[in-house]
């Protein structure tokens, strides 16, 4: 690993943990703005952060280690995530490490992590909420897969920076398969960060709530990392939807003169994307919640589809 | 069936009780009294039998004027309302009601803890007292004195448990995790589908009916208006009725119009706040932010123009507490058309949004014969098909001024669920805008304020159709025309057993929906 790919790397985890939270208020702000309301700060999630690594840690009688545990862990889970995944440029140490499988992997450990410890301490939301979860997660994480697994047929490799690379830079093609792929991580995304139309990330209706009933019981530091590990999920799987659908801008090499007009680029479609994000939120209510699998299940059929696509047509190319 | 003099007796339901009207021109009220425990069950049976309702209950310690404890009754019939007092015996045994009307439950287990009243072979449970004072206490006897720093006791209280493969319970509350009133909700689930649920309340008792006893009638009226603060208006208006009663006074024309011009400013400022709530539950914040606006203008007039956000102390017995002159009208209708439009455009939307409409359809149904049972009013009633409207004319009802010559048209719908009260909240609130144009425009001149007599020993009943519903206030004056017992009854007694009903075939996370469909009251409950 040479110095400047260290410095790439080390520059990509601390991209993520900086505007990873920016993000969080820029969606904030623009849904605010949609219901035609003074928006928050942008800086809102930042004010909120350090609030809560301020507070006192607020233990529930009877929480075992892995409920104090369990945030470090989701926390962590998360940063590597956006690690591995190419914000800037594809030529990242960590890539090699972890290939897109292993990166579903990675959400469903900290999803497994969030559970148990919702679970632990035994409240009645916990419960709820914990199981809701882990039914989101479960038709979440196939449609997943199967829209990482066409963007894997085209480039012949699992690796992320591969398959970034062969999307960005491979000879100029149209793949129907990718609009199908991205119809349904579009839905997919919704779905894990706990948005409208599946869940409401504003919520105080506690028993209408599935990733905020989990994590009632946490407080100070632990919600904080909470919060922040939640902000970091919303940028990995921005910046996944933006590197597998919209790879444009993304430098090949990590040379201080390929990520500096990468940034700019970034930013730009983190910011339509957030936009939009807004847009699907304020134009949508809330789905019962039986209706999420089948929410999910056409997000698991357009994956498929996109996935015949690419086997049946795709493959003479 | 309606008397042709005010003083005329009549008996209902050929039922013994003789009944005699009460003077005033607030809602008709029938006052009897029952011969005996049989008697009363016996009329309460006919009015069930009849399609009525019990409409509020509760006891009454009236040694000091009449020699015994008293146990009071009002009954919802075609005409207006039976109002049955019932001497006790000296052991104050009291037949059980709550076989023909389930609604009286919590109100005799209320009474019990109140004033002692026992109810042979009734729920024995209690109510209002959280161990905050011990069993054999009851704070509404008038040689109780001030109660002696209990220590809290931590009482068991009886859930009806569920058993069975995988059924548990749920504990909502009385924390919640939004800023919302206390009140625990004890649900008995499969997965997420409820198979009952059993609520308990009293967390919001603050003794407000110990706090009248030995006030003026004036003084009165700004605690009556304190009840149940988003219904202050209808509160404020029934204790006047029923102090009017009591003293034999007749607020002028133009108070009448005065009071029910702000009734429904405050019917529209709750729908306004409940319709953006309920785009809210389902997650449509748009719908939240827009409908705040609108009632934040509403309030905001009112506060211009009355002196308060939510028009408290401004009915008071014997009329309005202040006049509006022709500007202030013209403000109004115009702000009637503006909203008017506005909420138009946003039903328009409501109604044509499909993942809304999926939420808000066949969830947390009510059906007519139950909500009958129940003894319902108000709102909820309407949206289960019963039209139940104090201010309509119906057959056999003629509504007291300004009402009559209003030609209110009551909204209904026959669905039930928390799409049918949404509309029923839209009709109303056209309705409403519609009764205050008539109103600001055809305001009679004159007083709007009557002296009030002293009176000694008087007794009078108030009943006004607030926004949630029936609000009833009883009001008793001792020997020196002071406040001897006063009883603020919220429309959320009947309401809130109902919803309990409404949720069955629902899921969890619908419970919000359903619960805040009906937007009950804690506080105008608990007292």
């Amino acid at each position: 690993m040479s110095a400047s790919a260290a410095l790439a790397q080390f520059f990509a985890i601390a991209l993520a943990l900086a505007l990873a939270p920016l993000l969080t208020g820029w969606v904030n702000m623009c849904r605010a703005w949609l219901q035609n309301r003074k928006a928050p700060p942008l800086l809102q999630p930042y004010y909120l952060l350090h609030k809560l690594f301020h507070k006192d840690v607020v233990l529930a009688r009877g929480a075992s280690p892995l409920f104090t545990f369990a945030p470090y862990v989701v926390f962590g889970c998360m940063l590597l995530a956006c690690a591995i995944i190419p914000t800037l440029s594809t030529d990242l140490p960590f890539a090699p490490a972890a290939d897109t499988i292993a990166l579903v992997g990675l959400f469903g450990l900290a999803r497994l992590f969030i559970a148990l410890a919702a679970m632990d301490v035994g409240t009645g939301f916990g419960m709820l909420g914990g199981r809701r979860e882990m039914l989101i997660g479960f038709l979440a994480e196939p449609a997943l897969l199967m829209v990482i697994f066409t963007t894997a047929l085209i480039s012949q490799s699992t690796s992320i920076a591969t398959i970034v690379d062969t999307l960005a830079r491979g000879p100029f093609a149209i793949y129907p398969s990718l609009a199908f792929a991205g119809v349904a991580f579009a839905f997919v995304s919704l779905a894990e960060n706990a948005r409208v139309p599946v869940d409401n990330p504003a919520t105080h209706l506690e028993l209408t709530m599935i990733h905020e009933a989990m994590v009632l019981e946490y407080s100070g530091r632990h919600l904080a990392l909470i919060e922040w590990a939640a902000s970091l999920k919303l940028f990995a799987y921005s910046c996944l939807g933006l590197a597998l659908f919209f790879p444009w801008g993304i430098a090949g090499s990590d040379s201080l003169a390929g990520l500096l007009p990468a940034l700019p680029a970034l930013a730009a479609k983190l910011a339509a994307g957030g936009a939009l994000l807004a847009l699907v939120e304020t134009v949508n209510a809330k789905l019962r919640i039986f209706r999420a699998p089948e929410f999910l299940g056409s997000a698991f059929l357009f994956a498929v589809l996109g996935l015949l696509v690419r086997l049946l047509l795709e493959n003479q190319a | 069936m309606r008397p042709k003099t005010a003083a005329r007796v009549m008996k209902f339901f050929d039922e013994p009780v003789e009944f005699e009207k009460q003077p005033g021109i607030g809602a008709p009220v029938w006052r009897g009294r029952a011969g005996g425990g049989a008697a009363l069950q016996a009329f309460a049976a006919a009015v069930r039998a009849a399609g009525g309702r019990l409409a509020a209950l509760w006891g009454s310690d009236e040694r000091p004027t009449a020699g015994c404890f008293r146990l009071h009754a009002v009954f919802g019939i075609e005409a207006g309302h039976a109002w049955l007092a019932l001497d006790l015996p000296p052991d104050l045994f009291c037949p059980d009601l709550s076989g023909i009307f389930p609604a009286a439950n919590r109100m005799q287990r209320a009474a019990r803890d109140l004033v002692g009243i026992d109810f042979e072979g009734a729920d024995r449970r209690p109510w209002l007292r959280h161990g905050g004072w011990p069993a054999d206490w009851h704070p509404l006897r008038h040689d109780i004195g001030e109660p002696a720093g209990f220590a809290n006791q931590v009482t068991d209280y009886d859930f009806v448990r569920v058993g069975g493969e995988g059924a548990h319970e749920v504990p909502v509350g009385p924390i919640h995790a939004g800023t919302i009133e206390p009140g625990h909700f004890r649900f008995s689930v499969v997965g997420e589908r409820v198979l009952r649920l059993e609520q308990r309340f009293g967390y919001a008792h603050k003794g407000i009916e110990r706090l009248f006893a030995g006030r003026a009638p004036a003084e009165g009226a700004r605690l009556a208006g304190r009840v149940c603060g988003d219904s202050t208006c209808a509160y404020a208006w029934a204790y006047a009725d029923a102090v009017e009663a009591a003293c034999g006074a007749s607020p002028p024309p133009r108070a009448l119009g005065l009071r029910a011009l702000m009734l429904e400013r405050e019917r529209v400022a709750n729908h306004l706040g409940d319709l953006g709530a309920r785009g809210n539950d389902a997650s449509l914040a748009f719908g939240l932010a827009q409908f705040s606006r609108l009632r934040e203008d509403w309030l905001r007039l009112n506060a211009r123009l009355f002196g308060h956000r939510l028009l408290m102390d401004c009915i008071v017995p014997g009329g309005a507490a202040l006049d509006l002159d022709a500007s202030a009208l013209s403000l109004i209708v115009e702000q009637c058309e503006a909203v008017g439009r506005e909420v138009r455009a946003l039903r328009r939307i409501y109604d044509e949004h499909a993942g809304l409409q999926d939420r808000f359809l066949t969830t947390g149904v009510l059906d007519m014969a139950l909500a009958r049972e129940l003894s319902l009013s108000g709102l909820a009633a309407r949206a289960s098909g019963l039209i139940l409207d104090g201010r309509a004319h119906r057959q056999g009802y003629t509504p007291p001024p300004p009402w009559a010559t209003l030609g209110v048209r009551p909204a209904s719908d026959e669905r039930g669920d928390v799409a049918a009260r949404a509309a029923v909240r839209f009709a109303e609130v056209a309705e409403s805008l519609r009764l205050l144009r008539e109103l600001a425009v055809g305001l009679p001149a004159g007083d709007v304020r009557a002296g009030l007599a002293p009176a000694a020993a008087g007794a009078g009943l108030g009943v006004v159709e607030g926004w949630r519903g029936e609000v009833i206030v009883g009001v008793a004056l001792d020997a020196e025309g002071r406040l001897a017992r006063v009883h603020p009854h919220d429309p959320s007694w009947q309401a809130w057993p109902a919803l309990e009903r409404a949720v069955l075939n629902d899921i969890i996370p619908d419970f919000p929906l359903i619960n805040k469909s009906f937007n009950l009251s804690y506080s105008g409950a608990d007292l």
